[in-house]
């Protein structure tokens, strides 16, 4: 009986759970003339891929996807090749100013990110980073070091100093230190950390919204947003469109959620 | 000191000044070595994230001029006590206020909820806590705008299940609820997981002891299980205000801060401020406002919960 009531109670927040997500589903198959039909239907009368091809008949929606690839795959390598490098540092050396340095990182996780938006427009403009793809790498490495060197620096904390000692006096110079045996040792903190960073290159909104004016460099989020702007009922087609992009999300992080819950809750009970 | 294998030597001899100037000369590798593995990120770090926070308070005292080389004025805390006297940056603050206040507690109750059920024998752990935690993995922007459709007043699916018609979007208080349901959905699944980690830490032996003198389940949650939750409620805590009053993309999509201002947070309406007015001084110095205020509430708070101390 208590048990029956646990999976039901479960199960219902379940419901809520994924609820919007089914809206979003069955909404993309419905055709426009009945997306603000009442009853809602969790399954369309008509169903129809209507949505589906409007969505790819767009003249940049292909580009638009392959652009949050391109500065999602070019965020990720690059912040997970300087946050494990600075991690390493802050793990196993030390040096004058490491206090400093590391406060910096500290208070860094602490700011939120619209708030630094201003300053950075104009410090963007001053590199000739607006409309550019570049741009948009490089500023979500900086924003998101701070989270990923501290996220590294627990694991590389928790390895021994003296295997690292131990190729040293073999003659391995730092580098040989932090590529072949850092390296392969954090592979399951890497991986948590490439899912974070992943998502959070993916989804990014307000940066790219800012800086992105030229169509087709735009990413999904600020494309779908902008097309709901435009469209502002046409709910299917917007719809179709959140499909393809959440999609590729919730998968990655079905798979890979072993390592995200892992490194969210190592991060969370060392505080 | 540290104790690398060169420094190993018989015990009471003296360090010849040879092996001193060794180890100095090592030391000083070391630290030309930590260096260069931070300089790359320490650079773009500095250059992307530093820098212009600096330039933010440099522009804070400004009324900025926008294009380049043009010369800006300089205003001193004007932009500052702008805002102070400026009723829609009350209300914005308000609006967050009110934001944090509806989804902080509602998050962790419900999260610790979960998390409570998910720590006893369930079928399929692994499979729920995925589910639940799928909300906060999708994007803001998709999200924002499945609710935005949810919530619509003729055909959204809220009015329709409440058998109400309000126009939840177009009216300050109904718009912050709307708001602030998306934010738990979301924001549910993260807390359950910080708590899930911390339930299973509890040891069992403490459980076990209580029972054996008689404590209830009630009891034994109330008595036990939570004391040993300070840390995670801390730290979920602070990063869920941290969060509540950084609420922005939700804003931005389902009401744009209108109608008329009437749904501004802090964080919307330093970005209409700046980028829909141009005005980059004002903006700037909102951004500072703000920064103090997450960074004075987050100290507070670490203050109450006494976080950081050992006390297991």
């Amino acid at each position: 009986m208590k048990r029956a009531l646990l999976y039901l109670g479960l199960a219902l927040g379940a419901l809520v759970t994924i609820g919007p997500f089914l809206v979003m589903l069955s909404t993309s198959f419905t055709g426009q003339s009945y997306v603000l039909q009442l009853p809602p239907r969790l399954f369309p009368e008509h169903p129809t891929w209507s949505n589906y091809s409007d969505v790819f008949g767009l003249d940049n929606f292909a580009r638009y996807f392959l652009n949050s690839v391109l500065v999602a795959a070019g965020h990720v390598v690059l912040v997970l090749l300087l946050g494990s490098m600075m991690g390493y540092a802050f793990a196993h050396f030390d040096f004058p100013g490491k206090r400093l340095f590391f406060g910096l990182i500290l208070g860094a996780l602490m700011v939120p990110g619209v708030v630094l938006i201003v300053p950075q427009f104009l410090v963007a403009r001053d590199l000739h980073m607006l409309d550019s793809r570049i741009g948009l790498v490089l500023f979500y490495v900086a924003t998101q070091l701070a989270f990923i060197t501290f996220l590294l620096r627990g694991f590389f904390a928790s390895v021994p100093r003296e295997l690292a000692e131990a190729m040293e006096v073999d003659g391995a110079g730092a580098w040989r230190v932090y590529r072949s045996l850092m390296l392969p040792l954090a592979r399951p903190a890497l991986g948590t950390a490439a899912i974070f960073s992943f998502l959070f290159s993916w989804d990014e909104f307000a940066w790219a919204l800012t800086i992105i004016n030229d169509p087709g460099k735009r990413t999904l989020p600020i494309a779908i947003a902008l097309f709901q702007g435009q469209h502002s009922t046409a709910w299917g087609v917007v719809f179709a469109a959140s499909t393809v992009a959440v999609v590729p999300v919730l998968v990655i992080f079905v798979i890979f959620q072993r390592y995200l819950v892992a490194g969210l809750q190592a991060g969370a009970l060392k505080g | 000191m540290t104790a690398t294998m060169h420094d190993v030597r018989p015990v009471g001899t003296r360090p010849t000044g040879r092996a001193r100037a060794a180890r100095r000369r090592s030391a000083k590798q070391k630290t030309l070595t930590a260096y260069a593995f931070l300089l790359p990120g320490l650079a773009l770090f500095v250059a992307l994230m530093v820098w212009p926070m600096v330039q933010a308070l440099r522009m804070s005292l400004y009324h900025w001029n926008i294009l380049p080389g043009a010369v800006s004025e300089f205003i001193a805390g004007d932009n500052y006590s702008r805002a102070l006297h400026d009723p829609v940056f009350w209300r914005g603050f308000v609006n967050s206020a009110a934001y944090a206040l509806m989804t902080v507690p509602t998050q962790m109750a419900l999260g610790l909820l979960v998390a409570v059920a998910l720590n006893r024998k369930v079928a399929g752990r692994t499979g729920w806590r995925t589910l639940y935690y799928l909300p906060v993995v999708t994007s803001w922007v998709v999200v924002s705008l499945v609710f935005k459709y949810l919530f619509n007043t003729d055909a959204g699916a809220v009015n329709w299940l409440l058998g109400v018609h309000i126009d939840w979007l177009g009216n300050r208080w109904p718009a912050l609820v709307a708001l602030s349901a998306l934010g738990v959905w979301k924001g549910v699944g993260w807390s359950m997981l910080v708590f899930l980690a911390a339930l299973q830490q509890v040891p069992r032996s403490l459980l076990e002891a209580a029972e054996v003198d008689g404590a209830g389940p009630a009891r034994r949650f109330w008595h036990v299980t939570l004391p040993q939750l300070r840390a995670a409620m801390a730290f979920v805590t602070v990063m869920l205000v941290i969060g509540g009053f950084n609420v922005f993309i939700s804003v931005f999509l389902m009401t744009g801060g209108g109608p008329a201002h009437q749904t501004e947070t802090l964080l919307s309406y330093l970005y209409n401020q700046a980028f829909t007015f141009l005005d980059f001084g004002y903006g700037s110095a909102i951004a500072y406002l703000v920064t103090m205020l997450i960074f004075g509430l987050s100290l507070v708070q670490m203050k109450l919960f006494r976080y950081g101390e050992e006390d297991q």
